[in-house]
């Protein structure tokens, strides 16, 4: 069974269809990027799997291991294993990091009926993620994402994930705004994540980033809709040749 | 850390929309005829064995008092209030007369134990996570007066506090015991003429706490009272008095509860603080008065005078309050710098939900010289509510150097309720420094979404961001307060959001 199938899905934001029919599927262990140029509605794909209000689904269908992920709440796709890193991740005030991550890791957990993890069990394992992902210990102390460089904030993203263990990681633009050391710590966070269970749905717009986290299929959406879908060798061409090829097509 | 947690974790074990302080005791009690004239206060005043000049101080503010009306200036509305329709005195029917706690009447310890609130001399064990840099809070004592509807049935430690020398009794037997210290003190900070409100509390106050700390001595623990309205068609009209003498310092808690009805009941305090040179008295409040149900019906009326008078040279009064009850709240706990260096503190958290209206602030009023003052105040509206702050700082011709920094933040939580900032300043002398901020915003849907990706619950979500946004705060509270404001912040939230 596939991990994640997206059939035909059609969606809208205030009256205006952004997604006219897209479909994606992806397999336990596959990588796929999607590539496309601004506005082609990557990142609007990318919070109707998560379930974001304000998007209204009027085609097609979203499976999740078979299960209709449309029907579910946003928190319980979380507690299932689907995991958003954000584009702009959010800043919340007087929260601290570690508060934060465990109070979502011990959500997730109830919701999946297993037992609830204690504070010092937290904290070893948060300082141990943190430390791979060479992220400072301070940063969870510090409010969430609060006064974080950019590249610091998807670093956290990159925590996140790495904590929470997700069967399904999308990551909207993880290399926008990190440095070149950053970026490589961050792919490699995210290779060392990747398990023949787990897949990863990476949304770029450089090919660079792919060099670091290699896909097994690559796909160009263009005004909502997916064009064209190959190898990792499409995204070298894209690189040459620009969108404007698949502008006619969509 | 797990203060969050916590929260989250008890708020899931609570019924939502339930105000689980609601019920109601069922025991005699003995009342004064209904309605307000001379003889109302007479018969208080023989039910407590008053003293003569007790009864006088208390007619003179009776009469006073018919020659008052009812202030309008807050941003609150409410049907006009029946002064006679209101009984003035209620005490629960002693059984017999009482020697030791075992003797209070099971049913009333029985709902202080509902309350969660220790009367038998337990030290609070909750495991409770220190701050960081504060004390582990295994072992921590808390004396406890204990005020159920006029009269107060209890107070714990008695021994060990007398041994520090600290005074800590009801109001009642403060007046016949140390009648040269109530004398002095009583209506020196909030004069029997000082409002319409504190000036009916000044007729017909019943109970409440007095607090005396001798110079020098630090007090050993926490002292608290706890406040419940039980009976029908009462109002509770309590009256605090808490000196610290030269060098001392104490920390008072303040809780209150009251029975789901439908009717609205009053409730007018009075709170007086004196600080003397060097001493320093925090005082926090958890106020949890039943706010009325979901159409807005019931719940307290809630018009408080508080003030702090910091007397001495380097004198401070602190206030932190967290309000989430009563349909109607009207409450600006204040200071009056007068001591030179001295400085004040106000800190608050004011919540409404329903069809709660908050009028809530400070006053600051710099009189000496070199005197500061701080007001942070958190203000959170959701349902149909409306929540001011309103709030004065004034310089005095003679206060050179006075400087205040005020923070005022609102979060709207929906689209049909109000946060109102209403902030008065009056500098008579140039070199006072003022500083004045403010911010209004709405809990942001994409913060939201951010925590519910993570897992959380929409309510846990709400509960999340509220916290933080009150963190400056809650970190004022003593930390047993803390957790149970962190409580009390999510549950009254709840529902208030999808
Ligand atoms: N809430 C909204 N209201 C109106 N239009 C929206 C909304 N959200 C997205 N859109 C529109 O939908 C289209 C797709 O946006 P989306 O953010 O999905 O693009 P994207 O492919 O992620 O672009 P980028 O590469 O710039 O991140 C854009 O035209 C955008 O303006
Ligand atoms: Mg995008």
């Amino acid at each position: 069974m596939s991990l994640l199938e997206v059939k035909d899905l059609k969606v809208r934001v205030e009256e205006r269809e952004i997604l006219h029919g897209l479909s994606l599927t992806v397999n336990p262990g596959e990588v796929h990027a999607i590539m496309g140029p601004n506005g082609s509605g990557k990142s609007t794909l990318s919070h109707v799997i998560a379930g974001k209000p304000g998007y209204e689904v009027t085609g097609g269908q979203i499976l999740f291991r078979g299960e209709d992920l449309l029907e579910m709440e946003p928190n319980e796709r979380a507690a299932k294993g689907v995991f958003l890193a954000f584009q702009y991740p959010v800043e919340i005030p007087g929260v601290t990091t570690w508060n934060f991550l465990h109070a979502a890791l011990n959500a997730q957990r109830k919701a999946r009926g297993e037992d609830e993890m204690s504070s010092p069990a937290f904290l070893k394992k948060v300082r141990e993620v943190a430390k791979s992902l060479n992220v400072p210990q301070d940063m969870l102390k510090r409010g969430v994402n609060v006064g974080f460089s950019g590249g610091e904030k998807k670093r956290n993203e990159i925590l996140q994930m790495a904590l929470f263990e997700p069967a399904v990681c999308i990551l909207d633009e993880m290399d926008s705004g990190l440095d070149i050391d950053a970026l490589r710590i961050a792919a490699d966070g995210v290779n060392a994540l990747r398990s023949p269970e787990r897949a990863m749905v990476v949304i770029t717009h450089y090919q660079r980033l792919l060099n670091y986290i290699v896909p097994d299929y690559v796909h160009v959406m263009s005004k909502g809709r997916v064009v064209k879908s190959g190898g990792k060798e499409l995204a070298l061409e894209l690189e040459e040749s620009g969108y404007t090829q698949f502008e006619d097509a969509a | 850390m797990a203060a969050v947690q916590e929260t989250v974790e008890r708020v899931r074990r609570i019924d939502v929309d339930q105000y689980r302080y609601g019920f109601e005791t069922l025991i005699e009690s003995d009342k004064a005829p209904k309605g307000l004239s001379e003889d109302t206060v007479r018969f208080i005043s023989a039910k407590k064995n008053e003293p003569a000049w007790m009864l006088e101080w208390r007619l003179e503010a009776y009469r006073r008092w018919l020659t008052m009306t009812e202030p309008t200036w807050a941003r609150v509305d409410y049907p006009k209030i029946d002064y006679q329709d209101i009984y003035y005195y209620a005490a629960p029917k002693p059984k017999k007369t009482l020697s030791s706690i075992d003797e209070i009447d099971p049913e009333i310890l029985k709902t202080y134990e509902k309350l969660g609130i220790p009367l038998r001399e337990v030290a609070i064990l909750e495991g409770v996570e220190p701050p960081p840099g504060g004390e582990p809070s295994a072992n921590r004592k808390i004396a406890v007066d204990a005020v159920f509807d006029s009269v107060s049935v209890a107070t714990t430690f008695q021994k060990e506090l007398k041994a520090a020398g600290v005074i800590f009794m009801p109001i009642s037997e403060a007046i016949r015991e140390h009648p040269e210290l109530v004398r002095k003190y009583l209506g020196s900070v909030v004069p029997t003429s000082d409002n319409f409100f504190a000036t009916l509390n000044s007729a017909v106050f019943s109970d409440g706490s007095f607090v005396y700390v001798p110079p020098g001595v630090r007090c050993p623990m926490e002292l608290s009272t706890y406040f419940r309205i039980n009976e029908r068609n009462t109002g509770q009209f309590e009256r605090t008095l808490i000196i610290a003498d030269k060098g001392s310092y104490v920390s008072y808690l303040e809780g209150c509860t009251a029975p789901q009805r439908d009717e609205n009941q009053l409730h007018a305090a009075v709170v007086e603080l004196v600080a003397l040179d060097d001493a320093e008295i925090k005082y926090s409040t958890v106020q949890n008065w039943y706010p009325g149900n979901s159409e807005g019906k019931g719940g307290i009326y809630n018009f408080v005078t508080k003030r702090g008078d910091c007397r001495g040279k380097h004198s401070k009064i602190s206030w932190t309050q967290v309000e989430t009850g009563s349909a109607i709240t009207w409450k600006y706990p204040s200071c009056i710098l007068r001591g030179d260096n001295s400085s004040g503190e106000f800190y608050s958290i004011a919540i409404s939900n329903g069809f709660q209206q908050v009028d809530s602030g400070t006053k600051m009023l710099h009189l000496g010289k070199n005197t500061s003052s701080r007001i942070i105040s958190k203000g959170i509206a959701a349902g149909k509510s409306q929540n001011t702050y309103r709030g004065l700082v004034s310089a005095h011709r003679k206060a050179t150097g006075a400087r205040n920094y005020t923070a005022c933040d609102s979060l709207l939580i929906g689209d049909k309720c109000g946060a109102h900032t209403v902030p008065y300043v009056e500098a008579k002398n140039s070199s006072a420094t003022f500083e004045h901020e403010a911010t209004t915003s709405k809990i942001s849907e994409d913060v939201l979404f951010y925590c519910i990706q993570r897992g959380l619950s929409q309510e846990e979500a709400v509960g999340l961001v509220v916290n933080g946004f009150v963190k400056d705060v809650l970190q004022q509270l003593p930390m047993e307060f803390a957790v149970e404001a962190q409580k009390l912040i999510s549950i009254s939230l709840e529902g208030s959001v999808g």
